[in-house]
């Protein structure tokens, strides 16, 4: 589904990215670690589509496309959702306003009438349900005066309304309390099928006890330096980044 | 090749006004120029009393020792007066029987501006008085109106018919000597609109008034005069479009409301007069004064949506006179381009108890110039008044300004008087998030600003709310940078 071949990217002439190979196949969970400034978040941008991150060499390819020839709607479009780390507040634009014009470009792009409204609130009542959304959350503006944990939430709401192909989660567990953080890996773990597949980023190894991955990438300094099942998030977890750091230097001096 | 920003700012830089055609009608226009002959020629068109033309050449001394004011945030080549036309008519059948008799070309006009009066008559029950150039062409619904009692009718029919209700109105709130565009009004209006709803009658339709320049060089001067009887409620709407010029028209409109004890009326305006083009060059100079009176236990609501015109100068206010008496102005105005407004309102309260609201939203972009300007005079017996004032500004571009010249002057010490203002920049990261949930950028933006603008879009009659959507998507497509 999603093939990065030696990514490099940079933003503001800084470059992030050294060189980034992953591929991810449909029924798949991928989670990628690494510590701060490794790189992560600035992959989940690149794969989103982000303006002011530049790819300078190497390919996206999602389903044999290539994503750099997409702009950032239709990549949304053709099913690339981002849950963002830190989501944007929309004043005076209601959350099912806002979720019924996403859906609903989405649907005129695959050639499909605009959902009818009664269907429509048949599935936002089915989608927050699963997160456990407060029906208050639906009508007031999008994100606005929501807690760090209604954010998220309202993310994978999001996320169970598109219906999207390739999900990436950029730091979805941060600022969660547990109760939130299971809440949010329910919704994830009930969306997953062998259609699509999810991209989890993350610092912490808290979330992948919920959300099971079937291979964990590190990050460092803006490539992947390792990649194993879900024993490795453990392991890290255990001996801590400075591990890697440490390993890695041994390799150079090899 | 990815499309990007540039190509689409480069497509939407020419997006044409939607409303700059125009009408191939043959049209009664005088000469250019303005002296006492010229008015003495319109009064004679309009075949008016003596006591009318006395008053026009009243004005017309006023206007002459009059100057032009200049302390508004706006800067223009100051028009030319004796360079307009002062009357132009659509020529047709002298009276009309009936909506088929009008001009099937106007009627085309009125199609394309989305008034077919027809659709409207059926669906909102909506009744239109629609102005072309100088003078009104049809009025629907008007025996509708006529069984309540209510006079729904062209400023020059209620001269003829109603000259009691016009003289003793006509001026009381926004008197010639006013300023200097309302004494030029008082002396050159042509037409317009009057409407009078009985004791005690609450006006069962939206009242509509549709305004369009159509001649070239000709300057549109109409009057609008709303006096709702004791009691009495009405909401009325005016619309404004004109043709893609490269000349600046002038738009020097008064209006008059008059809401007697107990009774409320409600003026919703969505302007969309002829921005000019990217370069700056032509659109209309909107230059208009709208004031109401509120006498005891009445209300008066200004909701206005302004997306037009290349220089906006307009105060709608309410003199609160009477006691317990409400004032309110909701506005959204947008700016693109070149285009310059100065607008706001004056709330002057007089009464004891009176009350008034303020909610305005500046919206730049371009290299245009936004101001809000308002005054809130509470006199010295207005016991326990009370003011709430809101002034948002929203930046799309680096190159376009927002200002806030709020005015306050208290002379008694029981009022409470409350002023807020924000000013925020719209945001990348906004647009970046609905461009992710699938959203292009031209819907999110108009998402994102009828969202700032909602409390306001929230005022207007639903008829219109979403037409007033649209304009503000329109005017701001491809406007963030």
């Amino acid at each position: 589904m999603l093939k990065i071949n030696n990514l490099h990217a940079s933003i503001e002439g800084k470059k992030i990215l050294n060189g980034i190979t992953l591929e991810v196949n449909a029924g798949e969970i991928h989670a990628i670690m690494g510590p701060n400034g490794s790189g992560k978040s600035t992959l989940a941008s690149v794969i989103a589509g982000k303006e002011e991150y530049e790819i300078e060499s190497g390919e996206i390819l999602f389903n044999d496309e290539q994503l750099a020839d997409l702009k950032p709607e239709e990549r949304a479009r053709e099913g690339v959702f981002l849950a963002f780390q830190y989501p944007v507040e929309i004043p005076g634009v209601s959350n099912i306003n806002f979720l019924r014009t996403a859906l609903n470009e989405k649907r005129a792009h695959q050639g499909l009438e605009p959902m009818a409204a009664k269907e429509f609130l048949t599935l936002v009542k089915e989608k927050a349900a699963l997160v456990q959304l407060d029906d208050k959350l639906k009508n007031r503006s999008v994100n606005e005066g929501f807690s760090g944990g209604e954010k998220k939430r309202n993310e994978i709401f999001q996320m169970a309304m598109l219906n999207p192909k390739l999900a990436v989660l950029d730091e979805t567990d941060s600022g969660l309390d547990i109760d939130a953080l299971r809440i949010v890996a329910h919704g994830v773990n009930t969306l997953k099928s062998a259609e699509n597949a999810t991209i989890v980023v993350t610092h912490y190894q808290r979330l992948l006890d919920y959300i099971v991955p079937d291979f964990v990438h590190v990050l460092y300094n803006g490539k992947i330096v390792k990649t194993g099942g879900k024993e490795l998030a453990l392991e890290l977890e255990e001996k801590g980044y400075d591990w890697i750091k440490q390993e890695l230097g041994e390799e150079i001096k090899v | 090749m990815a499309y990007t920003e540039e190509d689409l700012k480069e497509e939407l830089k020419g997006k044409e006004y939607e409303f700059g055609f125009t009408t191939d009608i043959e049209s009664d226009k005088i000469s250019v120029g303005l002296t006492e002959d010229t008015i003495r020629l319109i009064s004679e068109k309009k075949n008016e009393p003596d006591w009318l033309l006395s008053y026009r050449l009243k004005a017309f001394n006023v206007w002459q020792a009059m100057n032009e004011p200049e302390w508004a945030h706006v800067h223009y080549n100051k028009p030319d007066f004796q360079a307009i036309s002062y009357y132009a008519a659509p020529k047709q059948k002298k009276v009309l029987e009936s909506l088929d008799e009008v001009d099937p070309e106007l009627r085309k006009t009125m199609e394309k501006l989305g008034i077919s009066l027809e659709e409207q008559k059926r669906l909102s029950g909506v009744a239109v008085d629609f102005v072309m150039d100088s003078v009104s062409v049809a009025t629907s619904f008007k025996e509708k109106l006529g069984e309540l009692g209510i006079i729904f009718c062209s400023f020059g029919e209620a001269v003829q018919n109603h000259p009691d209700l016009i003289k003793k109105y006509m001026g009381s709130v926004v008197p010639m000597t006013d300023n200097f565009y309302a004494a030029l009004n008082s002396a050159v209006f042509t037409d317009g609109s009057f409407c009078y709803i009985p004791k005690g009658v609450r006006c069962p339709m939206e009242l509509s008034t549709y305004f369009r320049i159509n001649e070239s060089g000709t300057g549109q001067f109409e009057r609008t005069l709303v006096v709702a009887d004791k009691g009495s409620y009405c909401s009325y709407l005016e619309g404004c479009t004109a043709p893609q010029r490269d000349e600046n028209q002038l738009h020097a409109a008064v209006v008059e409301l008059i809401a007697l004890d107990d009774a409320e009326i409600k003026y919703s305006t969505v302007q969309n007069w002829y921005p000019g083009d990217d370069k700056g060059v032509g659109g209309v100079f909107n230059f208009v004064t709208k004031r109401g009176l509120c006498e005891r236990n009445a209300k008066i609501s200004w909701t206005q949506v302004e997306t037009g015109s290349a220089v906006t100068w307009k105060y709608p206010s309410c003199i609160l006179k009477g006691d317990n008496s409400i004032g309110e102005f909701y506005s959204v105005a947008v700016t693109n381009n070149f285009q310059q407004a100065d607008t706001g309102t004056k709330m002057l309260h007089i009464g004891k108890n009176t009350r008034s609201t303020i909610i305005s939203k500046g919206i730049s972009a371009g290299k245009s110039q936004n101001s809000y300007r308002g005054l809130v005079k509470i006199g010295k017996y207005a016991q326990n008044a009370r003011n709430f004032s809101q002034c948002d500004s929203l930046l799309m571009s680096d190159r376009c300004g927002a200002h806030t010249f709020p005015y306050i002057e208290c002379d008694n010490p029981s009022a409470k008087v409350e002023h807020e203002a924000t000013t925020s920049k719209i945001g990348e990261d906004q647009i970046f998030y609905c461009l992710q949930r699938g959203i292009d950028e031209e819907k999110a933006i108009g998402l994102i600003v009828n969202g700032y603008a909602k409390e306001v879009l929230n005022k207007l009659p639903m008829e219109f709310a979403v037409e007033a959507q649209k304009l503000l998507e329109i005017s701001l497509e491809g406007s963030v940078g």
